[in-house]
């Protein structure tokens, strides 16, 4: 067993770190794992950031690891590294549920591509991570497991969709993170914990083993407590997949380069666009504050920032509110009691329909429904073009915004959310207010570009982690990591100290 | 702005299939109207010579050449089937009793 102080370094250091010091043989993979599990058993019962920790396994891939390494293979950067995977991807012997009652207990046959690829890069899949199910929430409040606890203060939520992979990391339970983001659940959630995450550019990541929401928005990546730490794991991630025919068949954005690069903090000619439709009303002033100091940060760093107007972004809400339901709709339709999970009324009496009526009923949480109900009404016969057609049309508006904008500008800034973060049932009986969570995120998604969440301080009025949004050009990720490093290591200099460290102790 | 009825609710539920209660239906019509209210604003755009977008890639027809690749054992495939009976998912009945009980009883 470690000793204290190096136990601590091992859960607290970032994913680099931990990597080198496993590469040099201070510490074993199986140590580490062992001290993340640890880790997990002391802390998981207050911020419930896993939904299933697959110790032995984790450990057993941990001493395989090690073998590897013992036996003098090249392992990659993150070799031995800890890391937890939202509960909406495939793991082969690992329950999948998507934070859903009609999954519970179901255990897919197969890995996804990501996961392969991090379990051929060596690093170690500690769990599975607490979500709103099937990634339609911004709280992880409608996960059928119950709701994961901001580190921050336990009474708030830790964003969603994946505020179990936001907690788990800002928690010390796992230096790495999957998330999936199709309106925001990687970025939200990185915002209002204090920690980093990215949405790579559509079709960056393999979307093969990942359980569809709305297939056109949907996109897997990073989560991390450092800029670089994402950077390393995006380029573990990321690269054609033939099994995903939406995958781009060209190489990774630089994206580890370009944090290493903005982490020198000279961002000497580079066009920051500040988008305006993205401020003002409903923005909390905290939030604007944080938000406008690091705007002027830019500035001292050498960027040149100009105000951009981007005049469709605020019909993103609304369009996306249509195409993601209807998507979803579609998408949702495969949980039909008969090949896979929960199955309920089937007494030999019963028809098909029926059962699946039963089971959907049974199975499906409040918000799930009213999603599927939405987008069965948004797509019927006589709704359709002006619900349906006329959000489609929205979102060709504003990927010509982003374009224009682009022609402007190298990248755009903006908060990653409106508000810090918002207390545990606040805005459960009220969607439309759950939905304004996502105002920023979302245009992003539907243009399909990257787009990047990075801690810039805590509001104020509240003590709670407030985020900065980059979002850059489709496959252009490495602006995004090159002006989230060149923030990250401005702000942590002037503190003296991450961000996170100002978290209560657990 | 279009309000949605509760009996139209109804009506959606039983398309996709969701057995919802009595409660559900009373608690989400007049939820569904204030989400139909907001995202209603997409019609304030003037839109008729724009394209849609159905999708952030112009891709199309992606395929891959036509070999047979190694895919899911049948045990594999039916690990995590509610039910299962000789190697193939078992389903509750698709026709209707009475349907069957006119059916000619040929072999």
């Amino acid at each position: 067993m470690a000793e204290p102080g190096l136990a601590a370094d091992v859960i607290t250091g970032t994913a680099a770190e931990l990597a080198g010091v496993i590469a040099s043989g201070e510490v074993s993979a199986v140590e580490v794992t062992q001290s993340h599990l640890d880790r997990i058993a002391a802390v998981d019962g207050d911020v419930h950031a896993f939904l299933h920790v697959a110790g032995e396994a984790a450990l057993a891939a941990a001493r395989r690891v090690d073998e590897r390494r013992a036996a003098g293979e090249a392992l990659g950067p993150l070799a031995g590294v800890p890391i937890a995977v939202k509960d909406v991807i495939a793991t082969a012997g690992l329950p999948t549920t998507c934070g859903s009652r009609i999954l519970q207990g179901w255990v897919p046959p197969y890995d996804a591509t990501l996961v392969r690829r991090l379990t051929a890069a060596g690093l170690i899949v500690l769990g599975k991570t607490n979500m709103d199910e099937f990634a339609m929430g911004s709280s992880t409040e409608h996960s059928a497991y119950g709701p994961t606890h901001n580190p921050w203060d336990l009474d708030r939520i830790p964003g969603g969709s994946g505020g179990g992979s936001a907690a788990a990391i800002a928690s010390y339970q796992a230096p790495l993170a999957i998330g999936t983001d199709t309106g925001g659940s990687i970025r939200q959630p990185a915002a209002v914990t204090g920690t980093v995450g990215a949405k790579p550019t559509y079709g960056g990541v393999s979307r093969y083993g990942l359980v569809a929401l709305a297939s056109s928005l949907d996109q897997a990546g990073p989560c991390a407590r450092t800029v670089e730490d994402a950077a390393l794991l995006h380029e573990v991630l990321g690269g054609h997949d033939p099994l995903d025919s939406t995958s781009i068949d060209a190489p990774v954005p630089p994206v580890l380069d370009a944090a290493r690069r903005g982490a020198a903090g000279d961002l000497t000619g580079l066009r920051v666009g500040v988008v305006r439709e993205l401020s003002g009303e409903g923005y909390q002033p905290g939030v604007q504050q944080r938000f406008g100091e690091a705007v002027e940060l830019l500035t001292e760093l050498g960027a040149k920032v100009t105000e951009v107007s981007c005049p469709h972004f605020s019909y993103g809400l609304a369009a996306y509110y249509l195409i993601l339901p209807s998507e979803c709709s579609s998408n949702l339709a495969r949980f039909d009691a008969m090949r896979f999970g929960l199955r309920v009324g089937d007494d030999d009496l019963n028809g098909a329909e029926e059962v699946m009526a039963r089971t959907r009923e049974a199975g499906f949480g409040d918000e799930v429904k009213r999603r599927i109900i939405l987008g069965t009404y948004a797509l019927s016969a006589g709704y359709y073009d002006a619900y349906y057609g006329q959000a489609q049309k929205v979102r060709t508006l504003i990927a010509r915004d982003f374009t224009v904008a682009y022609g402007q500008v190298d990248v755009l800034v903006s908060p990653t959310t409106p508000t810090t973060a918002f207390r545990l049932g606040e805005r459960l009986e009220d969607p439309m207010a759950m939905y304004l969570t996502d105002l920023c995120t979302i245009p992003a998604n539907l243009d399909g570009g990257p787009a990047l969440s990075v801690p810039v301080g805590l509001a104020p009025e509240d003590g709670l982690p407030v985020g900065l949004q980059v979002m850059a050009p489709s496959m252009a990720d490495d602006r995004c990591y090159l002006v989230g490093a060149a923030l990250e290591a401005a702000l942590d200099d002037r503190r003296g100290h991450p961000l996170l460290a100002e978290a209560p102790k657990r | 702005m279009p309000s949605i009825t509760r009996a139209e609710v109804a009506h959606l539920a039983r398309l996709a299939r969701i057995a919802l209660t009595d409660a559900e239906l009373d608690h989400l019509a007049p939820q569904l109207d204030v989400i139909l209210s907001a995202v209603a604003r997409v019609g304030e755009v003037a839109a008729a010579d724009i394209p849609p977008t159905s999708h952030a890639l112009p891709l199309t027809n992606v395929l891959r050449d036509d070999v047979v690749r190694p895919s899911l054992a049948v045990a594999d495939a039916l690990a995590g089937a509610p039910a299962a009976e000789g190697g193939r998912f078992r389903v509750p009945r698709i026709l209707d009793p009475e349907i069957l009980d006119g059916a000619p009883a040929d072999g």
